[in-house]
């Protein structure tokens, strides 16, 4: 199997995340590679491994677009296992929404299918930062593909997937044909850390790096200049500050509830 | 004023509070036009009249539900074109967002998600970055779609009603070709409680409860509230994956947010910063999520949950 996972290199979720500059881009200071992306890639890398992993042909691309920061979450991906890496950066790039983000991804994709066709996308469920989970949809749209988001289990015979999902009001199955652009939920599986094998293979594995004119996407068409949505404004919500604080002692339950009947909360 | 179209999915016998509000606010913005999936209950176009929709679509095909996002999009997408629709609003679930996201490409149109507001001009109003940064942002592209959250309008009928007329729109066949298919679903037994993401109050456990939810749930039902809880309380199974708030698990924003058990690391407060009053019970007073409560109490949610629960069932009579 040809499997390409989407890894996203974000700001690490423990600190401080910043908009900054023109257009109000996230910082990526302190970035990591986002958290949800990991049980794509576990995912990945399970399904090649039950199929006899690389030495049987089975690739796991991790394809990371960003700045040139963005290696990072493509290197660690390699260190957990993945067999190559690629990394889309282009000054241009800088600013793109879901929509111009997916355009770009989409065309990654076309690239990497050259020759030897991609059988199955994997995504996390959302970004850590932008949190907006259009991006798995949109490409799927773009490349005319099934999508199946949010899985909560996976399992591929042949051409054929068969995913569960996991709504408030109900559980689905649902299947697809491949080639198929899945998302995938913090259920799935639990994600391997990198051991010092993995850190020490991935030093040799290959990571390609791709430019927009190497998968011919005209740059007007992405980041700021190709993005379907601006932001015009962005204001730092002031800090919640700490409010009346009490210790227990036997009534706080009833003070509780005059707090909420004051609140005019009941 | 520009077109408006609202999307209803299986709306049922009566429409559901965040459907009036998506209504409400398609009326501040123009003429509202919805398309409805699934069957249109009698009582369900009495409203519809109330709240001064102009005109209502239905799919030419009755098995949307039978395929993931993509068929919906692509029925949203020719019916936004009957309506010459300037803005299409969603609900803000998982599926609204990604049957936005694929209308959006369908549409070449600029996607907003959780939007809490929107003035006359098209500007939407959210807050990002787990609620750090409240922003403004807008479609640069002839149509927007935007996804709304619950509980950010005051749902209220039009001056006049309107009669609207129903009209059938063809769902193209490329929505359905290569769409996955749902082979199998099964409904989860009702809670009886509100929705999570749409819930005005919300109770949620922690680590602290150590197993036992019951007072949890408990004060919740006194209150009306959804029950949630942090990823340690999913992840030891205390509790259903479905209650999870914070980072990777839901998002709310209720007018109250009641933590019982919680510390609050980063990932778990990043979940609830936009509740409007966060009440805090945690027998460490060295918790973080005191740092962010508007009422903190240092003490045992064991003691301090039920006999809140006994008071507000004495005080409600």
């Amino acid at each position: 199997m040809k499997i390409i996972v989407l890894v996203k290199h974000v700001p690490d979720a423990q600190f401080d995340r910043h908009l900054t500059g023109e257009g109000y881009t996230t910082d990526r200071n302190e970035s990591i590679l986002s958290e949800l992306d990991e049980y794509a890639l576990e995912a990945a890398l399970q399904l090649a491994e039950a199929r006899g992993g690389a030495k049987a042909g089975n690739q796991v691309i991790a394809l990371s677009m960003g700045a040139s920061g963005a290696v990072n979450a493509v290197k660690k991906s390699l260190q957990m296992g993945a067999t190559e890496g690629v990394h889309l950066t282009d000054s241009a790039l800088a600013g793109s929404d879901a929509a111009a983000t997916s355009l770009a991804l989409a065309a990654a994709i076309r690239h990497i299918g050259t020759g030897a066709p991609v059988d199955l996308v994997l995504t996390g469920m959302a970004s850590t930062d932008g949190e907006t989970s259009l991006v798995p949809a949109q490409l799927a749209e773009r490349l005319g593909l099934p999508q199946v988001t949010f899985a909560s289990s996976l399992t591929v015979d042949g051409g054929r997937l068969t995913a569960r999902r996991d709504a408030d009001t109900y559980s689905e199955t649902v299947e697809a044909t491949l080639p198929a652009v899945v998302s995938v939920t913090d259920q799935i599986n639990e994600p391997r850390y990198p051991n010092f094998k993995g850190i020490i293979a991935a030093k040799r594995k290959s990571i390609t790096t791709l430019s927009l004119a190497d998968i011919g996407v005209d740059p007007a068409h992405v980041g700021h200049a190709g993005s379907w949505t601006t932001v015009t404004a962005a204001e730092e919500r002031p800090p919640r500050t700490a409010g009346t604080i009490i210790t227990d002692e036997g009534d706080a339950g009833i003070k509780l509830v005059d707090f909420l009947a004051a609140q005019k909360l009941l | 004023m520009a077109n408006v179209l609202v999307f209803i999915d299986n709306p049922g016998d009566a429409l559901k509070k965040s459907t009036l509000e998506l209504l409400t606010l398609g009326r501040s913005l123009g003429e509202t036009a919805v398309a409805v999936n699934g069957d249109l209950h009698q009582d369900v176009s009495a409203t519809l009249a109330e709240y001064g929709v102009t005109a209502v679509f239905r799919p030419s095909a009755q098995d949307l539900d039978d395929y993931l996002v993509s068929a919906k999009a692509a029925y949203l997408a020719a019916a936004a074109g009957a309506a010459s629709a300037g803005t299409v609003l969603l609900d803000n679930s998982p599926e609204g967002k990604e049957i936005a996201a694929r209308l959006g490409i369908r549409l070449n149109a600029g996607v907003i998600t959780d939007v809490v507001a929107v003035d006359a001009d098209g500007t939407a109003h959210k807050s990002v970055l787990a609620g750090s940064y409240t922003t403004s942002a807008r479609a640069t592209t002839a149509v927007s779609v935007l996804t709304v959250k619950a509980n950010n309008v005051t749902p209220e009928p039009a001056s006049v009603a309107s009669a609207p007329e129903t009209s059938t729109v063809e769902v193209p066949a490329d929505g359905t070709a290569t769409a996955a298919r749902v082979t199998a679903r099964e409904q989860k037994a009702a809670s009886g409680r509100p929705d999570l993401s749409d819930a005005r109050i919300v109770v949620a456990g922690g680590r602290g409860v150590d197993g036992d939810f019951g007072p949890v749930e408990q004060l919740a039902d006194a209150l009306g509230a959804a029950v949630g809880a942090s990823r340690a309380a999913t992840d030891a199974g205390w509790i259903s994956h479905d209650a999870q708030v914070g980072q990777t698990g839901k998002t709310v924003s209720p007018q109250l947010y009641i933590s019982a058990g919680i510390s609050g690391a980063i990932q778990q407060k990043a979940g609830m910063q936009t509740a409007k009053v966060i009440v805090a019970v945690n027998k460490d007073a060295e918790s973080p999520i005191f740092e962010i409560a508007d009422f903190g109490i240092i003490g045992d949610l064991f003691d301090v949950l039920p006999q809140a629960t006994e008071e507000i069932k004495k005080r409600k009579g």
